[in-house]
């Protein structure tokens, strides 16, 4: 096998956070500790709830913010310090698209214009031709390019926004929620373009999404994220019909589901707070199958014996006999 | 059908000359789930706004909004300050911004239970507690304490319905509840609500956009487009065998949990503007089974069998008399 487009290794980010005006500062680990490699024109769908850190995640691997620890290589280069002329050259390889059109254009500027600036940054030429071609291959018509962004609708405006990720022909793509702030018609549309585009451009397409269904529609593998860590990784159709971690399985049974009426896994409480850490596994609180090991030890992400399934869990990894299921 | 709890028949409202509703008639019977679908302004929430007298002064609303018997549009407002947090409350899609930050939520709680019982000082606060209880709040007795803030975001939908709850309603208008919140807490909000909804006997109206929570929690379904009720059926029956094309279409663009992955049927284009209403059906520009004479005329909903309406001229024509 040839060596992964993009690799992480122990990604780390602390902050400060002062809780109360003369509170002492606290430190808060937004992500602690990911590991995650990526492929050439592969998908790997990171999901999990608000504050696990999955954008952390996603901003840690462009380069966007600088880890605490740990590091990403870029086809096998370490990623160069934020800001450097390095830095900004390999920015024309990885681009990101965020949850909210509207927020990530600028109203004053037609779109034509705006997916014409990255190729001026990056020096790119034959604009008006390339421009042209971009919105076509985003579903859009080459004369919409004079149009602003208040005249499109959502959808045609994250297909502007994709056009103008797609102008310096990336190899990684970072989609932060890219489809939540869109109506279901629409964000159908969204997914089949990405998939489209990816079969066509090789590009590498990192999905930071909190909807399972749109995860498996899209990747060809997915990472569960808890607490700043990854509890789970495996193929989509593993993970969602046989999840290992009890948190996973949470998760997959609260998609809710027309037609099934099946009995739920219901989470006790609220995701706790990165501020204030459970000791040992950071989901042994709520977990309906927690040992006495498990607020001890904290488990690390290792393949399980039996199916290779990657499951940070003491119980899914048989360390311990499992409780009988109440 | 018994006698509905509310029924609205043939409700428009139109905001200087932009319809964004044109011609509602729904019922919702006592003790009854209705599930309310549609994508972004369809008007499913500017339907419950309308019919408790919560839109602008702009907005000029027509037809007939019944509560028991009652006709509640036009009503003077005392009568309408009764209903609203009375017999009909309502609760929306972000809790935190329905909480007054300044006030400990104890306090919050008490006084929706001296508007609407009369309940003062420490028998309110007794109530509070009890309420804050029922919906599921752990050591609810300190929490009567806290402030808006310290609250997570799934808590802060328990206390608005706590809230709800402290005029004994018969209607509860839930609009986009748990969109704000993560899903292993809106599976925590669906399961409350319908189990107080099984021990307080009071009907359910749930406003959403996703069709898999309307499945998991009500039993009839009503899907709107563009201002209008396109499909209604009961839940399993929608699901099954959906009759408009947009309802199939909806149905078609979400992800499936397994089987091959293939495209989404994606419904092509976006909704109509309100000012730029199609003429006819307002779904044919995008329905890939229109043909010229869904143009005509908007088509009336008919009855595709007993409790299952659409309308769709295609999908009815067989059952139209000719």
């Amino acid at each position: 096998m040839t060596l992964p487009l993009l690799e992480a290794t122990g990604l780390t980010r602390h902050y400060l956070m002062r809780r109360g005006l003369f509170g002492r500062p606290v430190e808060v680990r937004a992500v602690n500790g990911v590991s995650l490699a990526l492929e050439r024109g592969r998908t790997l769908g990171l999901v999990g709830e608000s504050g696990c850190g999955k954008s952390t995640t996603g901003r840690l691997v462009l380069g966007l913010e600088r880890p605490d620890a740990g590091g990403v290589a870029f086809e096998g280069q370490p990623m160069p310090p934020p800001g450097t002329p390095a830095w900004r050259a390999l920015r024309a390889r990885m681009q990101m698209v965020f949850q909210d059109p509207l927020g990530a254009l600028d109203r004053r500027m037609s779109i034509g214009a705006q997916i014409a600036e990255p190729l001026e940054i990056h020096r790119i030429g034959d604009r008006p031709e390339r421009v042209a071609q971009l919105l076509r291959d985003v579903g859009l018509r080459p004369d919409q390019a004079g149009r602003y962004p208040h005249e499109l609708s959502g959808g045609q405006r994250q297909r502007a926004v994709l056009a103008r990720a797609l102008a310096t022909e990336p190899a990684l793509l970072v989609c932060d929620e890219p489809i939540s702030a869109l109506d279901v018609s629409i964000q159908a549309q969204v997914m089949n373009l990405l998939v489209e585009l990816q079969a066509r451009l090789s590009t590498a397409i990192l999905f930071v999404s909190h909807d399972l269904r749109a995860v498996r529609q899209v990747s060809h593998r997915v990472a569960v994220m808890y607490l700043g860590r990854i509890v789970e990784e495996g193929e989509p159709d593993a993970v969602l019909h046989d999840p290992a971690h009890p948190y996973a399985q949470a998760l997959v049974s609260a998609i809710p589901h027309p037609g099934r009426r099946q009995r739920r896994v219901l989470l006790q409480g609220d995701p706790p707070n990165p501020a204030d850490r459970p000791s040992g596994c950071a989901f042994h609180p709520r977990c309906p199958a927690a040992l006495p090991l498990c607020a001890q030890e904290d488990p690390v992400l290792k393949p399980r014996p039996g199916d290779g399934r990657r499951v940070a869990c003491h119980v899914a990894q048989g360390d311990l006999p499992a409780r009988k299921a109440a | 059908m018994s006698e509905p709890l509310v029924a609205l028949r043939g409700l428009a409202v139109d905001f200087g000359g932009a319809p964004a509703l044109r011609g509602i008639d729904l019922a919702v019977a006592p003790g009854e789930a209705l599930g309310l679908v549609g994508e972004s302004g369809c008007g499913k929430s500017v339907t419950w706004l309308a019919a408790l007298g919560l839109l602008p002064g702009r907005a000029r609303v027509t037809g007939s909004v019944r509560l028991g018997g009652e006709e509640l549009l036009g009503a003077p407002p005392a009568v309408l300050d009764r209903v609203r947090g009375g017999r009909v409350a309502m609760i929306f899609q972000d809790p935190a911004s329905s909480l007054n930050p300044v006030h400990r939520i104890g306090r919050q709680v008490a006084e929706a239970l001296g508007l609407h019982g009369g309940l003062r000082g420490a028998v309110a606060r007794a109530e509070a507690r009890r309420l804050l209880d029922q919906v599921g709040i752990p050591d609810a007795g300190r929490r009567l304490d806290a402030y808006p803030h310290e609250l997570s975001g799934g808590q802060s939908q328990r206390v608005m319905i706590a809230m709800a709850l402290a005029s004994r309603p018969e209607l509860l208008v839930a609009d986009e509840p748990t969109t704000a919140l993560d899903v292993t807490i809106q599976a925590q909000i669906l399961e409350l609500l319908g189990a107080l909804r099984r021990e307080t006997g009071m009907a359910l109206v749930l406003i959403s956009h996703d069709l898999g929570v309307v499945a998991e929690t009500c039993e009839r379904v009503a899907v709107m487009y563009a201002g209008r009720i396109v499909e209604e059926a009961p839940v399993g029956r929608l699901f099954e065998r959906p009759t408009h094309p947009y309802t199939q279409g909806l149905l078609g663009a979400l992800p499936p949990l397994d089987g091959p992955r293939r495209p989404l049927a994606a419904i092509p284009g976006g909704v109509p503007e309100p000012g730029a209403m199609p003429p006819g059906c307002a779904f044919a520009p995008r329905c890939t089974q229109a043909e010229p004479a869904c143009a005509a005329g908007v088509p009336e909903a008919v009855a595709v069998e007993p409790g299952h309406a659409a309308a769709c001229l295609r999908a009815t024509r067989d059952l139209v008399p000719a």
